[in-house]
């Protein structure tokens, strides 16, 4: 990555991918996001922060329409992925889904092999019309995800048998195996040792040339280390948003300094 | 909390208690008791079914296994072609006139006369109770046999048969010398010439095959009743029953579990499958016959028919099993599937049902063992009927032939007089047990093998 433009240059050259504005979630009748307006930059990794409980994964959770599966649930508002609202009635979740990739908090692989883990999503989405052209979507996917060295003798074995940090690289190179365009991560770190945490942070890194990297996390070091942009949640408000540099050294909301500095939350 | 951290403790502070470790307190003696009582407790209800199933196998197996041995004697009988076929032309039409009767004289004449050959002493035996010896059952089966072949007529062959009830009872010790006293169906004289004809080899006890092949017979032939089409009529149902249950119960899980909006009416729903489970059997039979045989107009005591009340009673039983397998699937999973952008649909059948199959056989073939050893809705739809013919084969329509079930025939031989069906009643359970524990099995290795880590 010696050669990739600095973040600061990269920042300005960068597209807008999603235009939140005025979202609100309900949970029945609790209200979990009030008024929320964010832009996430494409090529870019966005870090949210903030207390427990603050609205931060609800919001992830809001950018690839999976608070659906949530029967109580609801969300105003709305959000434009490449101009287009998500939230649109004509919009079918699982094609945005194709589009917004997801690793949870908890490595979740499914109890197959490697291989089928990686290649189930380009399968049902029909993306290859060969077994060749398959392999070589699991093999790159692996690749970009930091796991076919330690992998590619043993792609028929359980994903579930791999350590823990192994199992989340596996999740991140099942999420990028559909090639999307945003992946977002829910405090993907959060069950894992620091030597895995590195690899993945290192891994988040690399993936921003190829998607907008959303990322949830508890760590301030996290998001201090791997993000270009921060948003800080508190009790359901985006208190504020912009440049991690900035955010971090210099906050202009008395509660993020609050939070940074480690008075709340 | 300055306060704390400074050297000075106050001097209201109580002084720490000293004890050692070496000597429990009055307390924790107190809760070791608790602890070991408990322990006790459980050990004792152990033990207690233990005890309670290893008397209830004993008294099975000892009054059970009898009926798996039959007497049989054996002596040459030569068929007289005259009297088993007067005219004298194989016409099986003609052999048909002489009835089982022609049979059993024949049979009688030829045991008087085999014995007088052999030098067996019959002091005290008329003719008329050494016929006796002869189960009603036999001059049937020589009669079935001589008219599937009758090129055997003229010949003299080695025949064996069914000794009767009474004198199987003998060679089993089920009936003594003691008990024939007492008893006008067999005289002490019959037994000590059933004694001479064990010596001589004519009469023996061998493994009873008929016991699991011939259907039912009258009461006055216990020896020759067998589990035939109680067996069929079983196998037929449980066929009927994992075809109709499975793609029922398994679909119905699934909406509720994973598709069903979360409201008054699934709740409704819900409440009555739980209810439904708990409803006792023999109100399905009443709904059986009031439905399938009264209304629909299935012909009675008809596989079909039970099959069709066993799956109404499994159903509820299923589903609930079903459904508790698929809520034990981690809904990380679902997130996974769902965050790569597979569908409802696909996410339910490529991770849920695979990882839930082994709940949901094991739940399965719990709820056909039940099915298997139910009998009050099969009382009701006529499946406790005298059934002497098998049902016809599978694709033959058999599931429409009346037949009964493993189950109804225990009842029904357990309800007869002669004590010779207490065996048969028991062998029956033996079987049915059998059975149970063979599918009990089956659901252990398919959940072994079906069992994967998430």
């Amino acid at each position: 990555m010696y050669d990739a433009p600095t973040p600061e240059t990269r920042l300005t050259q960068n597209t807008l991918k999603i235009t939140a504005r005025g979202v609100q979630v309900y949970y029945g009748d609790k209200q979990a996001l009030k008024d929320v307006n964010v832009d996430i930059l494409d090529n870019t990794v966005t870090a949210f922060i903030g207390p427990s409980g603050c609205g931060k994964s609800t919001f992830l959770r809001c950018l690839n329409r999976m608070n659906d599966t949530v029967a109580s649930a609801r969300v105003e508002g709305e959000i434009m992925l490449d101009g287009e609202n998500i939230y649109d009635k004509r919009v079918d979740p699982v094609q945005l889904r194709a589009k917004v990739g997801m690793v949870f908090q908890k490595p979740n692989p499914f109890p197959k092999s490697i291989y089928d883990n990686v290649s189930y999503g380009p399968k049902i989405h029909g993306l290859t019309r060969s077994k060749a052209e398959l392999d070589q979507v699991v093999e790159d996917s692996l690749r970009k995800a930091a796991l076919w060295n330690e992998v590619k003798d043993r792609l028929n074995e359980a994903g579930t048998g791999l350590s823990g940090g192994q199992q989340q690289r596996l999740c991140i190179a099942r999420a990028i195996a559909t090639s999307p365009e945003v992946l977002l991560m829910d405090e993907p770190c959060s069950a894992l040792d620091p030597i895995a945490t590195a690899q993945v942070e290192e891994l988040i890194d690399e993936l921003r040339a190829s998607f907008s990297v959303v990322i949830v996390t508890h760590s301030m070091q996290q998001a201090a280390r791997v993000s270009q942009k921060t948003a800080f949640f508190h009790l359901g408000s985006l208190v504020e948003y912009g440049d991690t540099s900035h955010i971090f050294t210099n906050p202009s909301d008395p509660r993020t300094e609050s939070y940074i500095t480690g008075r709340i939350g | 909390m300055t306060d704390a951290t400074s050297a000075n403790v106050p001097a209201s502070a109580p002084a720490p208690h000293k004890s050692s470790l070496l000597t429990q307190t009055a307390l924790m003696k107190k809760r070791n008791a608790a602890e070991s009582r408990f322990k006790a407790y459980g050990i004792a209800a152990i033990t207690l079914s233990l005890s309670v199933l290893a008397i209830m196998l004993w008294t099975i197996f000892s009054d059970g296994v009898s009926a798996f041995k039959q007497a049989t004697f054996s002596f040459p009988v030569s068929l007289d072609a005259e009297k088993l076929d007067p005219k004298g032309n194989r016409e099986r039409d003609e052999m048909m006139r002489v009835t089982t009767i022609g049979y059993t004289n024949l049979l009688n004449q030829q045991l008087v006369a085999y014995l007088d050959d052999r030098g067996i002493s019959t002091e005290g035996v008329s003719d008329k109770d050494i016929a006796a010896f002869i189960s009603r059952d036999t001059p049937a089966r020589l009669r079935d046999m001589v008219l599937a072949n009758p090129d055997i007529l003229g010949q003299t062959i080695q025949f064996e048969g069914f000794a009767t009830g009474r004198i199987d009872g003998y060679l089993k010790g089920r009936v003594t010398r003691d008990t024939a006293e007492r008893d006008t169906n067999i005289s002490v004289a019959q037994l000590d010439l059933a004694d001479r004809m064990i010596s001589e080899g004519i009469l023996s006890a061998s493994f009873n095959w008929s016991f699991l092949t011939a259907p039912d017979a009258s009461d006055q032939r216990p020896e020759a009743a067998g589990l035939g089409v109680a067996l069929i009529g079983s196998a037929y149902m449980m066929f009927l029953v994992v075809i109709m249950v499975l793609p029922l119960g398994v679909a119905a899980s699934i909406y509720l579990e994973e598709f069903a909006p979360k409201n008054r009416w699934t709740d409704l729903i819900e409440v009555n499958i739980s209810n439904l489970a708990a409803v006792p059997s023999i109100v399905y039979g009443i709904l059986g016959l009031a439905i399938f045989i009264n209304f629909a107009k299935f012909p009675q005591s008809s596989p079909l028919v039970g099959a069709l009340v066993l799956t109404l009673m499994t159903l509820p039983t299923i589903i609930i099993a079903t459904r508790a397998a698929i809520r034990a699937v981690p809904p990380s999973i679902r997130d996974a599937a769902l965050g790569v952008g597979a569908s409802k649909m696909q996410t339910v059948f490529h991770h849920v049902l695979p990882l839930a199959a082994p709940g949901i056989l094991t739940g399965t073939i719990l709820g056909l063992a039940s099915a298997l050893g139910e009998t009050a809705p099969l009382l009701l739809i006529g499946m406790v009927a005298f059934v002497a013919n098998y049902p016809a084969g599978p694709l033959d329509g058999g599931m429409l032939d009346p037949a009964t079930a493993l189950p109804v025939q225990v009842y029904s031989w357990a309800s007869r007089s002669d004590p010779a069906f207490i065996e048969r009643s028991a062998g029956a359970i033996i079987v049915l047990l059998a059975f149970l524990v063979v599918m009990n099995i089956v659901a252990i290795l398919l959940r072994r093998k079906f069992e994967r880590r998430w």
